[in-house]
C-alpha cells in the first residue's frame, strides 16, 4: 500500500493504493474516471492509452505508483470548458465510432501523434496507430479524422496567430 | 421470437401504449460536458417513443441495443422522418425498462432489427404527426389537410404561418390516436434524414469518454467481482484455498459457487469480491482451486482434424438432397472436381471484456426480492425470462438497464456472465461489478465453430455446373450437432444448382460455440464461393458470366420472402461491381490480382472484388476491397458505409491469422498476444457501391463479412495460382 499524488487533467489526485496496481484500475476504479479502458491488461490493444506528461502510455502496463507525482492526461480532461478538443470535432464529424470501446485510446494516441507531428503522413498515422486495436475495423475514418483534425489545428493555430 | 407482443394486434398495441394516461411526464436528464445533470425540462410523451420537450427538444427512444451496429441512431432517425422533427432537435435514449408489450422487440442481432423495426418505427413517426397536425388545425384554425409537419413544425403551407411541437404537444397529446391503417408513410422522394449521414448519436459521449457502457457502472456502495471457471469447460469444482484469499489486500470476500452444469447459464466457480478490479484480479493469482474433470471437456482440436481427413461420406447423414447427384457424378461425359477446406474456430474477442453489475435485494418483512441490474445484452427480454425461469423472478422484481456495449457480434447473448453477478450479489448483499478478464472472456467465449467441407461439383460438357455434393465436418456438443452447424437448404448454391447432396458428419468437441457475426455464412461463402471459382477455372470459364449462369433467370425465388435469393438483386450486384472494378478487362499481373465473390444471407446480397498483391516471400497486401451492396432503401448513409467497412476488415481481419485450437478441452489463446488482429497499417481501401432498390430496407451488421474472404481466396489465386482452401491464410504461410 501507498499514498500517491497524481496530477490528473490538471487536478491534483491524493490516493491511497496498492504500489503494483496499474495506473488503469486507479483511474477506473479509485478515481472514477471511466473513460480509459480496459481491454487486454497486457499493453496489445491500446484500449487504455493516456498520457503521462504529454507522452502516450498504455495505462495497463504501468504501476501506479511510477506515475506519482507526474502528470496524466486522460480522454476526460482533453475537452476544455468552452470546446471539445479538434480530434474529438473531426472524430464526430467523420462518425468515427462503431462501438466506440477503443475510441479513448485511439483519440489520445492521435493527439500525441499531431502534438508530435502537425502534418503526418498515411505512413506517419500507420506507424502511431498500430498498437491501438479497433475490433470494429474503423481504421479508415481513423485517418481520415486525423488528416481532418490535422488542418483545422493549423488552421486554429493561424488563427491564434494572427 | 415468441415475444408476447407479436400475439396482440398492432391496433391493440396502440391502444395500450399510444398514449399514456395524462398530464406531463419528467424528461430522463443527459449526460452533458462539464455538467453532471441538465435540468430537468418539462415534456409531454405523444407515445411509446415519442416525448415532446417544452425547450422544443423532441426524445425519441430506441428500443433495440446497441453494440455499434449503429441501430440507436438508425432507428430514431426513420421515427424523426415521419414525424416531421428536425434531426438537430432529436435526442435519443435507450428505452428506460424492458416491456416487450409497451415497446415491441428489444432484441437485436441477425441483421433484422431494422428490418422487423421499419414499420413500426414508421407508425410511432406518422401516428405522432397525425396528433400534432390535428393540435395545429384547432389551434390556427386552419384545415388539417392544409397543414405540414417539417423541421419540428405545424407550418400552414399557404400563409406561412408555423407553430412549433412544443408549444403543440400539450394539445396534440389529447387529439384522437389515428388508426394505423389511416397513416401514410412519407414517399421516399421527401426524405430529408433518411439517405442523409449522421453522426452516430453518442458520438459526443464516446469522444469525451463519458459513454456508459456496462463495465463503467458505478453503483453506490459497489464491490468489483470476479468469477474463476474450470478451464475445461464442466469442471466441478471440490474445493478451494478461500481462507487464504479473503486475507489478501482489497478482498472483501470469497465463495465457492454451484452452477447448473450449463455453460449459457451457470457453470460451477469461485467468485472473489473487493475494493477494486485490480485487487480481485490480482487475488485470483494465488487461487489454488481443486476441480474434478471427470465430466469436464476434453475437446481437441487436433483429434477433430484427424477425425475429419477420415471422415467417410457413408458414414454421413444426407441433410439436402435435389435432383440426381449420383448419376451426374457418374455420368462419364462430365468432369468432377473435389477439394478440401479447412476453417477454425474463432473468438467473438469483443473489446469490452464481458461484463455485469447486478444489485440483489433480498426482500424484508415478507416483501418479494428485487434484482437491479446493469446488463450489457443484444436481449433484454431472454434475460427476463432467464430471470424467471432460474431466479423466479418476475417482471416487476426485475429493474434492467440495457447498457451500450464495446461490440458485441453475437456474443452477449448469454446468461453466463450475468448469473455470475448476480450470484456475487446475492452472497455479499452488495451491488457487485463483475469483469471478466480479457482471458476470461477468450476462454470462456461461445466461438465461431470451426469445421471441414469435402466437396465435390460436376460441369458438364459444356462447363455448366450441374452437380453439388457437399460434405460438411462439423462438432457435435455435446452428442448433438453444434449451434447452426448447417448445411442450410436455403443457402447459395444449394437453391441454384439442379442436383444436389449436402450431407453433415460430426465429432465430439465440447468446446461452446454460438451465434458469430453471419452465423454459418461466414464459412459457407468461404468454401462455396471459393470452390465455384475452382470450377469456374476448371471450366476455363470467366467467373462472373459463371456465376451469372447460376442464377440464371431474373426471378424471386419465393417472392415476398426477404431471407429467399433474389436473382435479379444477385446479378444487379455482381454487375456492379464488375463493372466499378473492370474486373473482366483487367489481367492479373506482377502478382497482383483481382478476386470476386458474392453472397446472399441476413437479406442482403452482396458482391465484393478484392485486389490483393502477394510477393515472393508471401506477404500479403490487400489493396482495395471493393463492395455492390443492396439492402433496399439506405436509412443512415455513414452508418451503413461504416458496417460495411467493419465487416470488410473484421472478414479480412479473421481470414488472416486468427484460430483458436483447443487441447485436452483448454482453450490455446487466451490474449491477443497469441491471437493477431488486423491493424491500421495493414487496412485496406474500400469502395462501396448501393443499389438502392425500392424493396424494404434490411440490416448491414453482417452481410457485407461472408464474401470477404472468398474474395480474398479468389484474388490470391489470380495473382499467384496458389489456391486458398484453409483459413487462417497464416496456417498457409501468408503474413500480412
Ligand atoms: S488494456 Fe492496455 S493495452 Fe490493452
Ligand atoms: S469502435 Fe469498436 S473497437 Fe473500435
Amino acid at each position: 500500500m501507498g499514498i500517491f499524488t497524481i496530477t490528473i487533467n490538471g487536478t491534483d489526485h491524493r490516493f491511497e493504493a496498492e504500489s503494483e496496481m496499474p495506473l488503469l484500475w486507479a483511474l477506473r476504479d479509485i478515481i472514477g474516471l471511466t473513460g480509459t479502458k480496459y481491454g487486454c491488461g497486457i499493453g496489445q490493444c491500446g484500449a487504455c492509452t493516456v498520457h503521462l506528461n504529454g507522452e502516450p502510455i498504455r495505462s495497463c502496463s504501468i504501476p501506479v505508483e511510477s506515475a506519482n507525482n507526474q502528470k496524466i492526461t486522460t480522454i476526460e480532461g482533453l475537452a476544455t470548458r468552452e470546446s471539445l478538443h479538434q480530434v474529438q470535432e473531426a472524430w464526430i464529424d467523420q462518425d468515427v465510432a462503431q462501438c466506440g470501446y477503443c475510441q479513448a485510446g485511439q483519440i489520445m494516441s492521435a493527439v500525441a501523434l499531431l502534438e508530435r507531428n502537425p502534418n503526418p503522413s498515411d505512413d506517419d498515422i500507420d506507424s502511431a496507430m498500430t498498437g491501438n486495436y479497433c475490433r470494429c475495423g474503423t481504421y479508415i475514418r481513423i485517418r481520415s479524422a486525423i488528416h481532418s483534425a490535422a488542418k483545422n489545428l493549423s488552421v486554429s493555430d493561424l488563427a491564434k496567430e494572427a | 421470437m415468441n415475444h408476447s407482443f407479436s400475439k396482440i394486434s398492432r391496433r391493440e398495441f396502440f391502444k395500450r401504449t399510444g398514449v399514456v394516461s395524462g398530464g406531463f411526464i419528467l424528461a430522463y436528464s443527459l449526460p452533458t460536458l462539464g455538467r453532471a445533470e441538465e435540468p430537468i425540462v418539462e415534456s409531454t410523451e405523444l407515445n411509446a417513443y415519442i416525448v415532446i420537450q417544452e425547450d422544443g427538444k423532441i426524445l425519441i427512444y430506441s428500443g433495440a441495443p446497441e453494440m455499434g451496429q449503429g441501430i440507436k441512431t438508425s432507428l430514431p432517425m426513420i421515427v424523426a422522418e415521419e414525424l416531421g422533427a428536425a434531426w438537430e432537435d432529436v435526442i435519443v435514449k435507450q428505452t428506460p425498462e424492458v416491456n416487450v408489450e409497451k415497446y415491441g422487440r428489444q432484441s437485436t442481432g441477425g441483421s433484422y432489427t431494422l428490418y422487423r423495426n421499419w414499420n413500426l418505427m414508421r407508425e410511432m413517426g406518422a401516428t405522432a404527426r397525425e396528433m400534432l397536425l390535428g393540435a395545429g388545425a384547432l389551434l390556427m384554425e386552419i384545415p388539417k389537410s392544409e397543414l405540414e409537419a417539417v423541421d419540428s413544425q405545424v407550418r400552414h403551407r399557404v400563409s406561412d404561418r408555423s407553430m412549433s411541437f412544443a408549444e403543440l404537444a400539450g394539445v396534440a397529446q389529447k387529439q384522437a390516436v389515428p388508426d394505423s391503417k389511416s397513416l401514410k408513410f412519407k414517399p421516399r422522394e421527401d426524405y430529408r434524414i433518411l439517405g442523409t449521414s449522421k453522426s452516430q448519436v453518442d458520438s459526443l459521449e464516446i469522444v469525451t469518454g463519458i459513454g456508459d457502457y456496462g463495465i463503467d457502472t458505478k453503483v453506490k456502495g459497489m464491490l468489483f467481482g470476479c468469477y474463476e471457471k474450470c478451464e475445461a469447460v464442466g469442471g466441478r469444482i471440490v474445493d478451494a484455498n478461500l481462507t487464504e484469499i479473503k486475507r489478501l489486500p482489497g478482498i472483501v470476500d470469497a465463495y465457492i459457487v454451484k452452477g447448473n452444469g450449463k455453460p449459457n447459464e451457470l457453470m460451477d466457480g469461485v467468485g472473489i469480491v473487493g475494493t477494486n478490479t485490480w485487487s480481485v484480479f490480482n487475488a485470483r493469482k494465488k487461487l489454488k482451486v481443486s476441480w474434478d474433470e471427470t465430466q469436464a471437456s476434453k475437446a481437441s482440436w487436433s483429434e477433430f482434424k484427424n477425425f475429419a481427413q477420415g471422415a467417410s461420406k457413408e458414414d454421413s447423414e444426407d441433410k439436402i438432397t435435389i435432383g440426381e447427384i449420383n448419376s451426374v457424378l457418374t455420368d462419364p461425359q462430365n468432369t468432377v472436381l473435389e477439394s478440401f477446406y479447412e476453417y477454425p474456430y474463432v473468438s467473438h474477442l469483443c473489446l469490452e471484456p464481458m461484463n455485469c453489475t447486478a444489485d440483489y435485494r433480498k426482500g424484508e418483512n415478507g416483501k418479494p426480492d428485487h434484482l437491479e441490474i446493469w446488463l450489457p445484452t443484444q436481449n433484454g427480454p431472454r434475460f427476463q425470462k432467464f430471470a424467471k425461469d432460474f431466479y423466479g423472478l418476475e417482471q416487476d422484481q426485475l429493474t434492467i438497464h440495457i447498457k451500450r456495449m464495446g461490440g458485441s457480434f453475437g456474443r452477449r447473448n448469454t446468461n453466463d456472465y450475468v448469473s455470475e453477478a448476480i450470484e456475487l450479489s446475492k452472497r455479499s448483499g452488495r451491488p457487485v461489478k463483475l469483469t471478466w478478464s480479457r482471458e476470461d472472456s477468450m476462454k470462456g467465449d461461445f466461438f465461431r465453430e470451426g469445421g471441414f467441407n469435402k466437396i465435390k461439383g460436376v460441369l458438364d460438357p459444356k462447363g455448366k455446373l450441374i452437380g453439388w455434393d457437399e460434405h460438411l465436418i462439423r462438432a457435435s456438443y455435446p452428442g448433438k450437432p453444434g449451434f447452426l452447424t448447417g448445411p442450410w437448404p436455403s443457402a447459395f448454391p444449394f437453391n441454384s444448382v439442379d442436383n444436389v447432396r449436402a450431407s453433415l458428419s460430426t465429432f465430439r468437441v465440447d468446446t461452446p460455440t454460438g451465434a458469430w457475426r453471419a452465423p454459418y455464412s461466414n464459412t459457407h461463402a468461404f468454401v462455396s464461393q471459393s470452390f465455384i471459382h475452382e470450377l469456374a477455372t476448371e471450366a476455363n470459364r470467366d467467373h462472373l458470366e459463371f456465376l451469372l449462369e447460376m442464377m440464371g433467370d431474373p426471378r424471386w425465388l419465393s417472392p415476398g420472402q426477404i431471407n429467399a435469393l433474389n436473382t435479379e438483386r444477385a446479378i444487379g450486384v455482381l454487375k456492379k461491381v464488375a463493372r466499378e472494378t473492370q474486373l473482366q478487362s483487367t489481367p492479373a499481373r506482377n502478382n497482383r490480382g483481382l478476386g470476386l465473390a458474392f453472397y446472399f444471407c441476413h437479406a442482403a446480397h452482396v458482391a465484393e472484388v478484392a485486389d490483393v498483391t502477394v510477393t515472393q516471400a508471401n506477404e500479403i497486401f490487400v489493396n482495395k476491397v471493393t463492395a455492390a451492396v443492396d439492402v433496399g432503401p439506405i436509412i443512415n448513409m455513414s452508418g451503413a458505409l461504416n458496417q460495411v467497412e467493419g465487416s470488410i476488415m473484421d472478414g479480412l481481419s479473421t481470414m488472416v491469422g486468427q484460430k483458436i485450437t483447443m487441447e485436452n478441452g483448454r482453450i490455446e489463446q487466451t490474449n491477443l498476444d497469441k491471437y493477431p488482429v488486423l491493424r491500421i497499417n495493414a487496412a485496406p481501401a474500400i469502395e462501396v457501391h448501393f443499389i438502392e432498390s425500392d424493396y424494404d430496407p434490411t440490416g448491414l451488421g453482417e452481410p457485407a463479412l461472408p464474401p470477404l474472404a472468398p474474395a480474398i481466396a479468389n484474388a490470391i489465386f489470380a495473382a499467384t495460382g496458389a489456391r486458398v482452401r484453409t483459413m487462417p491464410l497464416t496456417d498457409l504461410g501468408y503474413t500480412i
